[in-house]
């Protein structure tokens, strides 16, 4: 809600300037979103009249104009299309400043002397309008200065009210609130009932009175549209953002403005019958005033005659019965609709108009007399005209009652967490307009007409509580019974697994949760994905089904930022269509380039899937043995068959890792072995807290074997052999290395492990490691036909 | 006589010029060997007269101690010097940068996160979580937005075919937490909210955390109390805050929070809005099974990005979504 600090002191002018009085609507619960001067800055601007024009000699757009400023004429050479002999127009001086720190000196144009400008209202900074002069009244006073005559001293403040508060959506609702709070008196200004010259009258039906159980309606014959909105209601109107047109829909929306009652002017010679208030039918049709045709159903308020639509009501007119410049008979609405009624048409149909803005959030039920006459005033004071009866339409059954709601005392004060003065809260009450009855308990208050956010007890506490003043309420410090919290030893936190990461030199990252359809696709996600079906975007259409389009996209924008060696993670929610876990929280990690960096001291070696699968296993030991790898008869379309693996706890599948399938890559133009992993961050949120296991206080003895595996065979199953085959004295398998082509037999590789064995109870002798290592050796052979080196 | 001072003499000087180990050893034997000259003194006294083998053999022996002595001496010198050049020789550039690998980082939004959920759970909150995709009910209706109320409006939403959303708050969890517990209940749900609306100071998605506290002795005093001492813990610094009277259909009364803020450029520090809250409204402990006569509520929600850009001097919101490594890895 934007408005005029000049228009609302002419209701309350409490004695605080611009800045204490949009502090004081701020901390009362309208919150200023900014304050504008009305008018550029601009001086040396005077009401001038053109006396006379003529073609300048030697240029066909230009005129020289006599132009009075009062009490000299001077020469003036124009360019505006609408410079005619008789027009009052704004003349900025030799010597003016304009906006933008424009400085008017005499000049010369095409040879003809000019000793100041006729301005436009863009070049006062008081609209966009550039198309010609700024036309001023017959009636404006020669040679006054122009900030004076338009009173263009002044502030729009524009608050950005919350939905609640619409009562405030109008200049005297504003007005009661500075005066509830400044305690400056109330002085609207004065309105006058018109009196009724003719009979005329159109009768109105309400077909649907629980949407609108309020209607009333007056003719107005004899009107001559063709008038000039006068220009203090056109400026006013101009400072609260809504541009004039025309006599009949400024004063409307002035009246809307000044009292917060949408009206609306009907062309009564396209009126056919009598108007009837009902739901529309499916499939009627309506073409409004801004030119588009829509089609309506049953949930949809009609204003309508006999034969066809006329409005949606309370959103926007038909265009078939809008008023026009030679319309000469007006019927003029003033109308009640519940909220309820409204609420999301008009979103519905791509439209927000000041009037639906209004009765969704609910107009006073109260208002619509005094807002039908005030129309009627200032119509007929621009527009002549004679005034029918005003034709009221009411079913009292339908139309809401007051509030009243209880404030009990002990409340007030549970919830605000200090005792206030009855007296206090009585006098808040007053100043804003409701009606407290008190009893030995408490109060109940009748709220004003206007407030129809009041509906419960919380409410009244809020209102006490505002102008009270939040800030002079009582802190206190947190507090409360303790109570101690398990700190689990079953669980890993989040931040312990990306501190992990972080550790291990990973960078985290945060990427958006919708992606392109494509990138689902190329996972084959198809079946998967969750399509928004309001998406800002093609490229962010479908909820990610994984981890991986992210961390690509964010490898891709820091390879193009001339980065070479990138570690990355993420954590986060995955959605997937019908799963199980529709939204599963997982985590990511990505590496590419060098696998250390770069330094004096390496040699540059591409990170492989080994460096990845190292960073995995320091992380999947947070869960103590509860993960672990398996190697599945197929892997995941986007990886590497050859370089992959699972992840996995109690059987099944909660992770995958290893390099990208080339072809998978290739999408993204990047070179270069890529790897990447992801788990569900559930399992590996689950661990066991550790156990104790006695240490052997006997010394140890290692045993090194060279083994000539034949290709094929994995060391996971080579491995699990040997610890079956040596029983409980072998405490651990090292590999310390691995070595294939030279002497090494082709097919096969060598694997160097060192075998550490120890005994619990007793030394272990040389003789006992001896026949153990025999075992392994010849078991090995006979199952996997195992070689030693020799 | 003589000869012996001679030959002490000469002693002393040879191993004073003795330039190494080796060569102060083959010293050691010329003089104090077996067949050494001060041992070859030593033999002969017994041809001596006991008064002059008793004057001898005191003047041998000490100039045997005195050559000693200088040999033990020159031994520890050219030890220690030996050492020295030893140390000298495995120098090395220690300004050189060391292996290994570089630290990662966190977020920034991460890092903020972990910061206010540690700064409430120091208090006894914990943590709760929520579903992103989540249903009209929970976001809405059960935070008691009307079906097309305007406040909806406020909330630029993104929907599924099916009619479920993507939340555009934290509040949901609000419910969520009451549907499953008891009161007294103390949370904090930090998570991804989503609006659809993209520009200088929107992004499509970003980061709240909520906090809420349900309990039979609760009141607006405490939640000034707790917000100010959060403001004043979180950015490290007292910080004046004052509440503002507002709306969101889900607390009653409602507020929103201005801490006053010094933009360190030397103007008057003026207030900025960081958080909004209020009291649980009655039909929001109502749609989650609490009795609001018995039980009173207090919540509020904050975005995390607000608080990471005062915190860090982040001027551009986008660039937290933009994930340029040389911008996160300012946050290292």
């Amino acid at each position: 809600m934007k408005f005029s600090e000049q228009w609302l002191r002419s209701w309350t002018n409490p004695a605080l300037d611009t800045q204490a009085l949009a502090e004081k609507l701020s901390l009362s619960g309208l919150e200023v979103d900014g304050i504008e001067p009305a008018a550029g800055a601009f001086r040396g601007v005077v009401v001038a009249e053109i006396l006379s024009c003529e073609r300048h000699p030697d240029a066909d757009k230009l005129q020289v104009c006599q132009v009075s400023t009062g009490n000299e004429t001077v020469q003036i050479v124009c360019g505006a299309p609408n410079a005619r002999a008789g027009l009052k127009a704004p003349l900025a001086v030799v010597g003016a400043e304009l906006p933008g720190d424009f400085r008017i000196k005499k000049a010369r144009l095409r040879g003809v002397e000019s000793f100041g400008m006729l301005c436009s209202a863009r070049e006062l900074g008081l609209s966009e309008d550039h198309a010609g002069l700024m036309e001023l009244p017959a009636d404006a006073s020669v040679g006054e200065d122009l900030r004076a005559y338009l009173q263009l001293d002044d502030s729009i403040i524009d608050v950005d009210l919350t939905p609640n508060r619409a009562d405030c959506l109008s200049i005297a609702g504003m007005a009661r609130e500075v005066a509830a709070f400044t305690g400056s008196p109330l002085e609207p200004p004065a309105m006058q009932p018109v009196t009724v010259e003719s009979d005329a009258r159109f009768e109105v039906a309400l077909q649907s009175p629980q949407d609108c159980p309020i209607y009333l309606g007056r003719v107005i014959e004899g009107l001559d549209l063709s008038a000039q909105t006068p220009l203090w209601m056109q400026e006013r109107l101009r400072r609260s953002g809504i541009r004039a047109i025309a006599p009949a829909v400024d004063v409307t929306n002035y009246v809307m403005l000044e009292l917060g009652q949408p009206l609306h002017a009907f062309d009564l010679d396209r009126l056919r019958g009598r108007i009837n208030v009902r739901r529309a039918r499916a499939g009627e049709e309506l073409v409004l005033l801004d030119g588009k045709t829509v089609t309506l159903n049953e949930d949809y308020l009609l204003i309508a005659d006999e034969e066809k639509p006329l409005a949606i009501a309370g959103i926007m007119g038909g265009e078939h019965s809008g008023v026009s410049e030679q319309t000469t008979r007006v019927f003029l609405e003033c109308a009640w609709f519940r909220p309820a009624s409204i609420m999301g048409k008009a979103r519905d149909l791509g439209l927000h108009t000041e009037s639906s803005h209004r009765y969704e959030r609910g107009v006073d039920l109260q208002l619509q007399q005094q807002a039908i006459e005030r129309a009627t005033e200032l119509l007929l004071a621009i527009a002549g005209g004679r005034a029918g009866p005003v034709v009221q339409a009411l079913d009292e059954s339908h139309v809401p009652r007051q509030a009243q709601v209880r404030l009990r005392k002990a409340r007030l004060t549970r919830i605000l967490g200090t005792e206030l003065d009855a007296a206090e809260v009585e006098g808040i009450f007053d100043r804003l307009g409701f009606a407290p009855q008190a009893d030995a308990e408490g109060w109940t208050v009748t709220a004003p007409s206007w407030r129809v956010d009041i509906a419960i007890e919380e409410d009244l506490v809020e209102e006490v509580a505002r102008v009270h003043g939040y800030n002079q309420l009582p802190v206190r410090a947190p507090g409360g019974r303790l109570r101690m919290d398990t700190v689990s030893e079953h669980r890993v936190e989040d931040r312990v697994i990306r501190q992990l990461l972080v550790d291990l030199g990973y960078q985290e990252c945060i990427n958006y949760s919708f992606i392109p359809a494509k990138e689902v696709a190329a996972l084959g996600h198809e079946s998967l994905g969750i399509a928004l079906a309001n998406p800002l975007s093609e490229d962010m259409a479908v909820m990610r089904t994984s981890l991986l389009p992210g961390l690509m996209a964010t490898l891709d924008a820091n390879r193009k930022r001339q980065q070479e060696r990138i570690r990355l993670f993420e954590t986060g929610a995955c959605f997937l269509r019908d799963a199980e876990e529709e939204q599963p929280l997982r985590l990511g990690m990505l590496l590419t380039g060098p696998a250390e960096p770069e330094n004096w001291a390496n040699d540059r070696r591409l990170a492989d899937f080994f460096d990845l699968k190292g960073d995995v296993e320091a992380l999947l030991s947070l869960s103590r043995g509860a993960l672990d790898f398996a190697v599945p008869e197929q892997v995941e379309p986007w990886l590497h068959p050859g370089k992959s693996a699972h992840i996995i706890r109690e059987g099944q599948v909660v992770g995958w890792l290893g390099a990208l399938h080339p072809a998978y890559q290739q999408r993204w133009k990047i070179k270069g072995e890529v790897l990447a992993m992801e788990v569900d961050l559930a399992a590996l949120r689950q661990t066991v807290p550790p156990k104790y296991q006695p240490i052997s206080p006997y010394p140890s003895i290692r045993r090194d074997l060279a083994l000539l595996v034949p290709q094929g065979i994995r060391w996971q199953t080579v491995e699990e052999e040997i610890w079956a085959l040596a029983g409980e004295t072998l405490r651990q398998v090292k590999i310390f290395d691995l070595y294939t082509g030279g002497n090494i037999e082709k097919g096969c590789t060598s694997i160097a492990i060192g075998l550490i064995l120890q005994e619990d109870s007793r030394t272990l002798l040389d003789e006992d490691a001896d026949r153990i290592i025999q075992q392994v050796v010849n078991g090995l052979q006979e199952k996997f036909h195992i070689q030693l080196r020799s | 006589m003589q000869a012996l001072k001679e030959i002490t003499e000469q002693a002393l000087k040879a191993v004073e010029q003795a330039a190494d180990l080796p060569a102060l050893d083959q010293v050691r034997v010329q003089y104090l060997g077996k067949k050494g000259e001060i041992t070859a003194l030593l033999k002969t006294l017994g041809q001596m007269e006991p008064e002059a083998r008793k004057a001898m053999g005191g003047a041998v022996n000490q100039a045997k101690q005195q050559v000693q002595q200088a040999i033990q001496a020159r031994r520890e010198a050219l030890q220690q010097a030996e050492l020295n050049a030893r140390l000298e020789n495995e120098r090395i550039d220690v300004t050189l940068p060391g292996r290994g690998q570089h630290r990662g980082g966190l977020h920034p939004v991460t890092r903020t996160m972990e910061r206010i959920i540690e700064i409430f759970s120091r208090i006894g909150f914990t943590v709760a979580e929520g579903p992103e995709i989540e249903t009209d009910h929970y976001n809405f209706e059960s935070l008691n937005f009307p079906p097309h109320h305007p406040a909806r409006a406020m909330h630029d939403t993104f929907y599924f075919p099916d009619g479920r959303l993507l939340r555009t708050h934290t509040s949901p969890v609000q419910t969520r937490s009451m549907e499953k517990s008891e009161p007294p209940i103390r949370i904090i749900a930090p998570g991804r909210v989503y609006r659809s609306d993209s520009d200088q100071t929107h992004t499509p998605m970003f980061h709240q955390v909520e906090g809420l506290l349900v309990a039979e002795d609760v009141s607006f005093a405490d939640l000034k109390g707790v917000l100010q001492q959060f403001v004043s813990a979180f950015f490290e610094q007292e910080l004046e805050i004052r509440l503002r009277p507002s709306y969101f259909p889900f607390t009653e009364p409602s507020a929103e929070v201005d801490v006053r803020w010094d933009k360190g450029d030397g103007s008057e520090p003026g207030w900025l809005e960081v958080l909004g809250c209020g009291m649980v409204h009655p039909n929001v402990l109502k749609a989650s099974g609490i009795d609001p006569e018995r039980y009173i509520g207090y919540a509020f929600g904050l975005g995390v990005e607000r608080f990471a850009m005062l915190r860090y001097g982040v001027t551009d919101l986008r660039a937290f979504f933009e994930n340029d490594l040389r911008f996160l890895q300012s946050f290292q």
